[in-house]
């Protein structure tokens, strides 16, 4: 039997070593080379030495940080309520709905409704308020990429939500704990790990959005993605393209890790921390 | 588990079946050879697809036709010689390039008896200065585009007009860092070509100053935005401005006589060519007066060929926007390929001006 259960996993790690790990390595080795594919470390330190990198760099931390912080303030209250309602089910399925649909058409949509003579400027004119301005501005880029982002930031929460013991939530009550103290010191600490998850799968892949960046940011916002996209179509100059591709992967490492879920222990004295604060 | 290895067994070897029969079947067929069969790589939507049928028709050849969406993805893919393409259409600057990196084959003029056709002015350029690469197909410009509801026709004639403080937050520029970092370095009476640090850091600082009129700096969408009135102002290729003109009469296209860039789309030959016979035979076709004419309606794009402009109805011919007066078009400059430094220089240049906020 163990035999074939390690003939099983051929397929998977086949998967693994061709599409995650090949082009992983690849990127690094792109990244030491100069365009003439001599090796080098100068992609590096342009790159520590250039203030637009940098500014990039810290563009992108703080828009995808943004973002985290505006899909979880709406996230955490809808998987509360959802784990509440009956229809459970039909619910979820209306959230999960739009991420079956392209990402570009998405976004195509919202050109449509932002524009000046889209529907939500119509709507702006007919209460008396006049068209504004609403595309290529930062909100505008925030409020898009957090749509498109919502979804992966209920799921998990609302998952850890839906596992929590209601004992616990009734036993705290029993207790005399008032409702936001048992949200406080119970069910938001026993939900935590979906949070982190949350913020995983949203601030990660919210460092590198960037046909959003110009499309509705009108290349306004400009982040590592938009320098990583010049430099392989434009440029040519791969090296330095995947330089900023490492720096991406070293940035998702540290998210990683921050927001790992490490040994019960260690969380509980997290949660602790928590309270200190 | 017996069964699970059945199945897998089975869905390879159907696999393997099916890759086998479809071997045979296009082998039986016998459609798809190199003889009879012409590559052709060209921007999408580039061509009138009568043409291609026709000239299916009048010479028995099949037309494979492959799309690249820009110069660099084409480079990439004729570099690496995957497919190998008879006819490419690339652009001017990579026209050079390509014949540095030795990817294109020399042409023979005495076979293209319909090179006579073309427009003295539009030959010997720079980039390819006794034409033995490259046979022009199309030829365009940079310019700006308005909306006459917003813009008076005598307040932009010129590139220094966009940095007027009036237009603030109602320009639209393309994404393409030779042509803004171009733009900047015309208003400033310097080569759109030039590789002194100095001019271009001075182009820099001059866009800086532009970009409190700058509303986005967007790609092909430019199309969709104009048309629709987001901007009253955008900075373009002739090429793209011809479709938005078709959309939304308010618009109008100037090229700014004191000078900017001219572009060309070339036909060559790319060193990957197999059927060379078929690739001439299709630069004749296309040469042909009654053929460039036709593509150019379809198209909507300027014709080198000077005998096929005479066939153009008069409305087209005669349009200052689209064919600009001899004088402005021999001011201005076709991109050289400056090499990789220069062009990663140009690119950081406009990414500075890009990520510079008043």
């Amino acid at each position: 039997m163990k035999k074939t259960r390690s003939f099983f996993m051929i397929p998977y790690l086949a998967w693994i070593l061709l599409f995650v790990l090949a082009p992983l390595i690849l990127i690094l080795y792109q990244s030491f080379t100069n365009s003439a594919g001599q090796f080098t470390l100068q992609n590096y330190v342009t790159y520590g030495t250039s203030w637009v990198y940098l500014k990039m760099s810290l563009n992108s931390f703080w828009y995808a940080l943004l973002i985290t912080i505006v899909t979880l303030l709406i996230s955490y209250p809808t998987a509360y309520f959802l784990s509440k309602t009956k229809r459970q089910q039909l619910w979820l399925l209306l959230i999960i709905l739009p991420t079956w649909i392209n990402l570009l058409l998405k976004t195509y949509a919202f050109i449509g409704l932002f524009s000046q003579t889209g529907s939500v400027n119509q709507f702006l004119t007919f209460v008396g308020i006049g068209p504004k301005q609403l595309l290529f501005s930062d909100s505008s880029f925030l409020l898009v990429a957090s749509y498109i982002e919502i979804p992966f930031m209920i799921l998990p929460i609302y998952n850890a939500i839906v596992q929590l013991d209601p004992a616990l939530v009734n036993a705290s009550r029993d207790l005399g704990a008032t409702n936001f103290q048992t949200f406080r010191k119970v069910i938001f600490p026993l939900t935590l790990s979906g949070v982190k998850a949350g913020v995983q799968a949203v601030f990660i892949p919210s460092l590198s959005l960037f046909m959003v960046t110009r499309l509705i940011g009108g290349n306004r916002v400009i982040t590592l993605g938009t320098a990583i996209e010049e430099h392989f179509m434009t440029t040519m100059n791969w090296g330095m393209g995947s330089t900023i591709g490492v720096i991406l992967i070293v940035m998702m490492f540290i998210i990683m890790f921050l927001t790992n879920d490490r040994k019960k222990k260690h969380r509980e004295v997290m949660a602790d921390e928590k309270e200190t604060l | 588990m017996k069964k699970l290895l059945t199945m897998l067994f089975g869905i390879v070897a159907l696999c393997g079946l099916l890759f086998f029969t479809s071997h045979q079947l296009s082998e039986s067929q016998g459609s798809v050879t190199t003889k009879n069969t012409l590559n052709l790589f060209n921007w999408g939507d580039y061509i009138d697809p009568v043409l291609i049928k026709k000239f299916e028709k009048e010479t028995g050849y099949h037309v494979q036709y492959e799309t690249f969406d820009s110069n660099e993805a084409m480079y990439t893919k004729i570099k690496q010689g995957g497919t190998s393409y008879d006819l490419a259409i690339p652009s001017d600057y990579m026209i050079e390039k390509m014949r540095k990196a030795h990817l294109l084959l020399p042409i023979d003029r005495s076979k293209l008896t319909n090179f006579k056709n073309l427009d003295p002015l539009f030959l010997h350029k720079s980039f390819d200065e006794e034409n033995r690469y490259s046979v022009p197909y199309f030829w365009g410009t940079l310019g700006i585009i308005y909306n006459d509801r917003k813009v008076q026709a005598n307040e932009m004639q010129h590139w220094q007009d966009l940095w007027n403080p009036k237009w603030r937050d109602s320009l639209m520029l393309v994404d393409s860092a030779r042509d803004i970092m171009g733009m900047a370095l015309i208003s400033q009476g310097h080569s759109v070509n030039t590789t002194n640090t100095a001019e271009m850091v001075a182009a820099q600082k001059k866009l800086d100053q532009l970009s409190g009129n700058v509303k986005a700096i967007v790609a092909d969408e430019i199309k969709l935005y104009m048309i629709q009135n987001e901007a009253p102002i955008a900075v373009t290729w002739s090429g793209e401005a011809s479709e938005m003109l078709a959309g939304n009469s308010h618009l109008h296209y100037v090229v700014p006589n004191e000078g900017g860039n001219l572009w060309f789309d070339n036909m060559v030959i790319p060193k990957t060519a197999k059927n060379k016979k078929a690739a001439y035979a299709f630069m004749n076709f296309m040469l042909r007066p009654q053929n460039a004419a036709q593509n150019a309606e379809y198209v909507g794009y300027a014709t080198p060929n000077k005998a096929a402009k005479q066939l153009l109805p008069a409305s087209v011919r005669n349009d200052r926007q689209f064919y600009p007066p001899e004088s402005t078009i021999k001011k201005l400059e076709v991109y050289a390929d400056l090499g990789a430094t220069k062009v990663e220089e140009y690119n950081d240049l406009f990414l500075k001006f890009k990520m510079y906020r008043q």
